[in-house]
């Protein structure tokens, strides 16, 4: 009978070993609940759309900047040409009270 | 010419307050998106600086051998316009290439080119101001050397390697895209007639101040 149980443990042995050693190795992946994110910095091939540069505020500024730039220069000789004009009035009446 | 400044005005106003519906309506160009819709306003300020640069590098030529006294006022005013163009040029173009190139600026001939150029009329102007007695003479030269440069910048795109579109893509735009340029390329020729003849007419203005104090001095 004893000789019968041995010979029985002898057989089941290896398969008893390779039982724990999956166990052991196995158990720890159970045990943190799933998949981990890996560590460091993760590379991917293209940008995500919500880290591109948008497009529309570009064109709107760039919109904005002719329209300033030519209402200014349209100011510039506005106001230039106004004072020229009141230096020449000037001039004239001193030039004909000289006269 | 004084009866059609307010004329010009009028239709410089309305085609630039037209302008943006009509590039809105012309489609997306499919490698570029939304950003290449500077275009239709980046090149037609373009073409206004060449333009002004030939109008002053031409009046500096009539200045310099033909002792014209009004080339010289109109040389001026081209001037300036060349650097009010040329600031459009170099502000809307870096935008642009940030979305498209991934960079503000690149050192290629065609960029290196039209700084230059605008660069060389900033000088003329900062001649005229500061350079006293003659500098008109000085800048006129400065003016021709100027006008020079233009044919460089406009091949530049195709001699050089460079990232800037070639001049192929104006001639081949389809219709839907060609429109909306032609009308904004309309738009900012008003403007420049207008904005010449103003800065023209600003510039006799200084040379009769110049006479009158002459006259009142002998006095």
């Amino acid at each position: 009978m004893r000789a019968s149980v041995r010979c029985v443990l002898r057989r089941i042995a290896p398969l008893l070993a390779v039982a724990a050693i999956c166990l052991v190795v196995v158990a720890p992946v159970f045990a943190q609940g799933g998949p981990q994110p890996p560590e460091g910095f993760v590379p991917v091939t293209e940008v995500p759309a919500s880290e591109q540069l948008p497009a529309a505020p570009l064109v709107m500024g760039a919109y904005a900047f002719v329209w300033v730039v030519l209402v200014v220069y349209l100011w510039s000789i506005a106001r230039r040409l106004t004072k020229v004009q009141a230096e020449i009035d000037r001039l004239v009446s001193r030039l004909d009270k000289g006269a | 010419m004084k009866r059609a400044l307010p004329v010009l005005a009028v239709v410089a106003t309305a085609m630039f307050a037209l302008a943006p519906f009509y590039i809105m309506q012309a489609p997306i160009e499919a490698t570029m998106g939304l950003v290449q819709k500077i275009f239709y306003f980046h090149v037609p300020s373009a073409m206004m600086m060449f333009v002004s640069t030939f109008v002053c590098g031409i009046a500096s030529a009539l200045f310099l051998f033909g002792k014209r006294e009004r080339a010289d006022r109109v040389a001026v005013a081209a001037a300036e316009l060349v650097v009010m163009f040329g600031l459009i040029v170099l502000v809307t173009g870096p935008i642009w290439a940030r979305k498209s190139w991934g960079v503000w600026w690149q050192w290629d001939a065609r960029l290196t080119l039209s700084l230059l150029l605008w660069m060389i009329f900033l000088a003329y102007l900062l001649v005229r101001k500061y350079g006293g007695p003659g500098s008109e003479k000085l800048a006129a030269a400065m003016a021709l050397f100027g006008m020079a440069d233009v044919p460089f910048v406009y091949v530049s795109v195709n001699i050089w390697r460079t990232l800037h579109p070639t001049t192929s893509v104006v001639p081949t735009l389809q219709r839907s895209m060609a429109g909306p340029f032609w009308f904004s390329v309309a738009a900012f020729a008003v403007l420049y007639i207008l904005l010449l003849t103003l800065r023209v007419r600003l510039a006799h203005q200084q040379a009769d101040v110049e006479r009158l104090y002459l006259i009142a001095n002998e006095d």
